[in-house]
């Protein structure tokens, strides 16, 4: 483990090979069964280029996406962890990028988190220390200064691949392309999108990117969901703020019918054609899935609509570096 | 938009907007316990007016010019540098249903100025011991300056 260079991780090549990437959610352990972690993994891995572990998504207690994340490397998937900055101060998300990198996780998408007034615990006290763009800076100058925050050297500094999201479908709609330019500014070296739905808000959202010249600057990931039903469509439209769900689709969806078979085919259906409508869409680099709790539809979407993940799996030979012995 | 100079990504220390009244804290840094006197008793009254004009929070580290004039404390994230993705379709906070979105407001507002490209530039993280000293007096001298130096 003393290589002159840092290994860089496959999500880094993959986004640095020019071929458009594929990368998934799936959700973090709700149980003390890693077992499970590695069976909703194993459905995604050959389909994807690096995995998504969120953290407490929706403000709901999972485990920490750290752990998750390890049994991912373990699997020999490159996963992206997510941080929120919901509930840690700023010790224990440094604390946290530190002990993600000597597990072998490098890639971290730096999110402010759902309030915890939508999630189980809402007498929960919010943190919020630091915010957003303050987490990407606070990741990249770890990597780059080799320092905590505080000044105090850190020996040997940990290779972080920070990452960030941008939701284009929240007001104020002007402010938000010049707020994901923040975030590259801050040291975002990938970005992924909230889940597209309507398609034509993001064309004027990725013209105006385009207009800036942040497209060139790093990869920017499409996000994209299955709707499973009705129900979910409609809770994704007045549950979830923030975002955008067309009356059309909701449409479609009631047309599909309650059977499971045909809602569920439908609603990949309309993944797929969302997928076809961005993928010539200049200023893209490749897709996140976001099958929320649903990971079983991942192969599915990449088979209907032609997606590759751009580097290939690792072989036995060439795994990725991990400090874990593997089970 | 703009080609002003940005604040450095993260040098990570509170930088005052102005440098104009420079000599004001040389004087105030030679008397550090005048200074936190003088914090302590401008404090409440600065809290009074910014609370009418601007329902200001007091984190003594004010970045009201560069958001448009509008407190990003208010936030129930706190967030400094833009708003969160969870803004609803009216424009909204999506905690406080009826709260239009301080950076919705923010972002409206800092058009009308003439220094509008300020809202684009990174603040440092804040420095919650500042919480509650006057935000006027700790822009001439910060009360931890020396002992971050030593």
């Amino acid at each position: 483990m003393s290589a002159a260079v840092p290994p860089r991780g496959r999500f880094e090549l993959a986004l640095r090979s020019g071929r458009p990437v594929v990368t998934c959610e799936i959700s973090s352990a709700d149980g003390a069964d890693p077992e499970d972690v590695r069976r909703r993994a194993r459905l995604v891995r050959d389909y994807v280029d690096a995995v998504n572990v969120p953290d407490n998504t929706g403000g709901v207690v999972h485990a920490s996406p750290i752990s998750s994340c390890a049994i991912l490397v373990q699997e020999g998937i490159d996963p992206i962890m997510h941080m929120t900055v919901r509930d840690r101060n700023r010790l224990a998300l440094q604390s946290d990028m530190l002990s993600a990198s000597l597990l072998g996780i490098r890639n971290l998408l730096c999110l402010s988190g759902d309030h915890m007034i939508h999630g189980d615990h809402p007498q929960a006290k919010p943190v919020f220390d630091i915010d957003s763009v303050q987490l990407v800076a606070l990741a990249s100058y770890l990597t780059r200064e080799g320092r905590y925050l505080s000044g105090r050297e850190i020996k040997p500094p940990p290779d972080l691949f920070p990452g960030a999201a941008e939701n284009p479908f929240a007001p104020p709609y002007d402010f938000r392309p010049l707020r994901l330019g923040k975030k590259i500014e801050a040291g975002a070296r990938f970005i992924q999108t909230q889940i597209i739905f309507n398609v034509d808000r993001f064309e004027e959202f990725m013209g105006r990117v385009r207009d800036l010249g942040l497209d060139r600057k790093v990869p920017i990931l499409a996000g994209v969901a299955p709707i499973r039903s009705v129900k979910a469509a409609r809770y994704m439209r007045d549950g979830v703020p923030g975002m955008e769900v067309p009356e059309a689709l909701i449409r479609r969806m009631e047309r599909a019918g309650d059977k499971k078979a045909r809602r569920e085919e439908e609603g990949i259906r309309i993944c797929v054609e969302i997928i076809d409508r961005l993928r010539n869409m200049p200023g893209i680099a490749g897709f996140h899935l976001m099958p929320i709790q649903w990971e079983s539809a991942v192969a599915e979407i990449c088979r209907q609509a032609g997606l590759k993940p751009a580097t290939a799996a690792p072989s036995p030979t060439n795994e990725l570096v991990s400090p874990l012995p593997n089970p | 938009m703009g080609d002003r100079p940005r604040r450095v990504p993260i040098g990570f220390r509170y930088e005052p907007p102005s440098n104009a009244f420079g000599w004001v804290g040389r004087v105030l840094r030679r008397h550090p316990r005048a200074t936190r006197e003088i914090n302590r008793s401008v404090a409440p009254f600065e809290n009074l007016t910014k609370v009418l004009l601007f329902s200001c929070n007091m984190c003594g580290q004010c970045v009201l010019h560069e958001t448009g004039l509008t407190c990003p404390m208010n936030c129930p994230k706190q967030n400094r540098d833009g708003p969160c993705g969870g803004v609803r379709m009216d424009g909204h906070c999506e905690v406080i249903p009826e709260m239009m979105c301080v950076w919705v407001k923010a972002e409206r507002r800092s058009r009308l100025l003439p220094w509008r490209n300020d809202i684009l530039r990174i603040q440092a993280p804040l420095d919650w011991r500042r919480r509650g000293t006057s935000a006027i007096i700790n822009m001439f001298v910060d009360p931890f300056a020396e002992e971050e130096e030593a």
